[in-house]
């Protein structure tokens, strides 16, 4: 399930829905991205989440699918918010449940990976000089790079 | 034709939502990018570097040399910074 919206989620409420009712799931796999306030060895106060209303929700979609094809999953959810953040505030969740720990969390970690490159969102962060746009990561794009190979697990 | 910008590309060019109707010779993205940019300094500065911009038609990724044409939906911003 994809969901994004402005509002705060309640982790723990999200993660028993997950797997509420099914009692084949062994495991749940969950990622929580939080506002720090350090970047780049510079203080920032809040940030402006900024996202593409439309292909937001058709790439988080195609992830989602791309993870339940490559592993066994019995449910799947993304969480992403967009709007303005405090340090502090939780900005997305990944979570995955199946029946073994392996495919849980792998394709937690694959989903957050890709979605940090894929996904279009843009963090406009209030430092002392104003707001300031994101650059984003090479690292970013070695650690989505990595997926491209088909996972050891199967 | 409808062109979105997003982050430092609406910033830069003053502009997040347009209709525009490019001159039939604009026929690639990379046409299309070429045309933008002389409208005006605030979109010849936004797109002063084009390796640095993303583009999107109707919402897919697209690549300089996919097609481009009237009814679509074409978005520019730079590398995404979520999660």
């Amino acid at each position: 399930m994809i969901r994004v919206q402005r509002e705060d989620f309640d982790l723990g409420e999200e993660l028993r829905a997950l797997s509420a009712g099914d009692h084949g799931i062994g495991g749940v796999a969950s990622f929580v991205g939080l506002v720090r306030d350090m970047a780049g060895g510079e203080k920032v106060g809040a940030m402006m989440l900024e996202h593409y209303p439309g292909m937001t929700e058709k790439m988080l979609g195609r992830i989602e699918a791309e993870a339940l094809e490559r592993w066994p999953l019995n449910a799947s959810l993304i969480i992403h918010r967009y709007g303005r953040l405090e340090p502090g505030d939780q900005i997305v969740l990944v979570a995955t449940a199946s029946p073994h720990r392996e495919a849980a969390l792998e394709s937690c970690h694959f989903l957050i990976d890709w979605l940090k490159t894929k996904a279009p969102f843009w963090k406009l962060e209030d430092t002392p000089d104003g707001g300031q746009w994101v650059d984003a990561r090479d690292s970013d794009g070695d650690a989505a790079a990595r997926w491209i190979k088909q996972p050891t697990s199967e | 034709m409808k062109l979105l910008y997003f982050a430092w590309l609406k910033t830069k060019t003053g502009v997040s939502e347009e209709t525009v109707s490019p001159p039939e010779e604009v026929k690639t993205v990379a046409d299309l990018l070429g045309w933008i940019k002389q409208r005006g300094p605030g979109f010849e500065d936004a797109l002063a570097d084009i390796e640095a911009l993303r583009v999107a038609v109707n919402q897919e990724y697209a690549e300089m040399t996919d097609p481009v044409s009237a009814g679509d939906e074409v978005a520019l911003f730079p590398p995404v910074t979520g999660g």
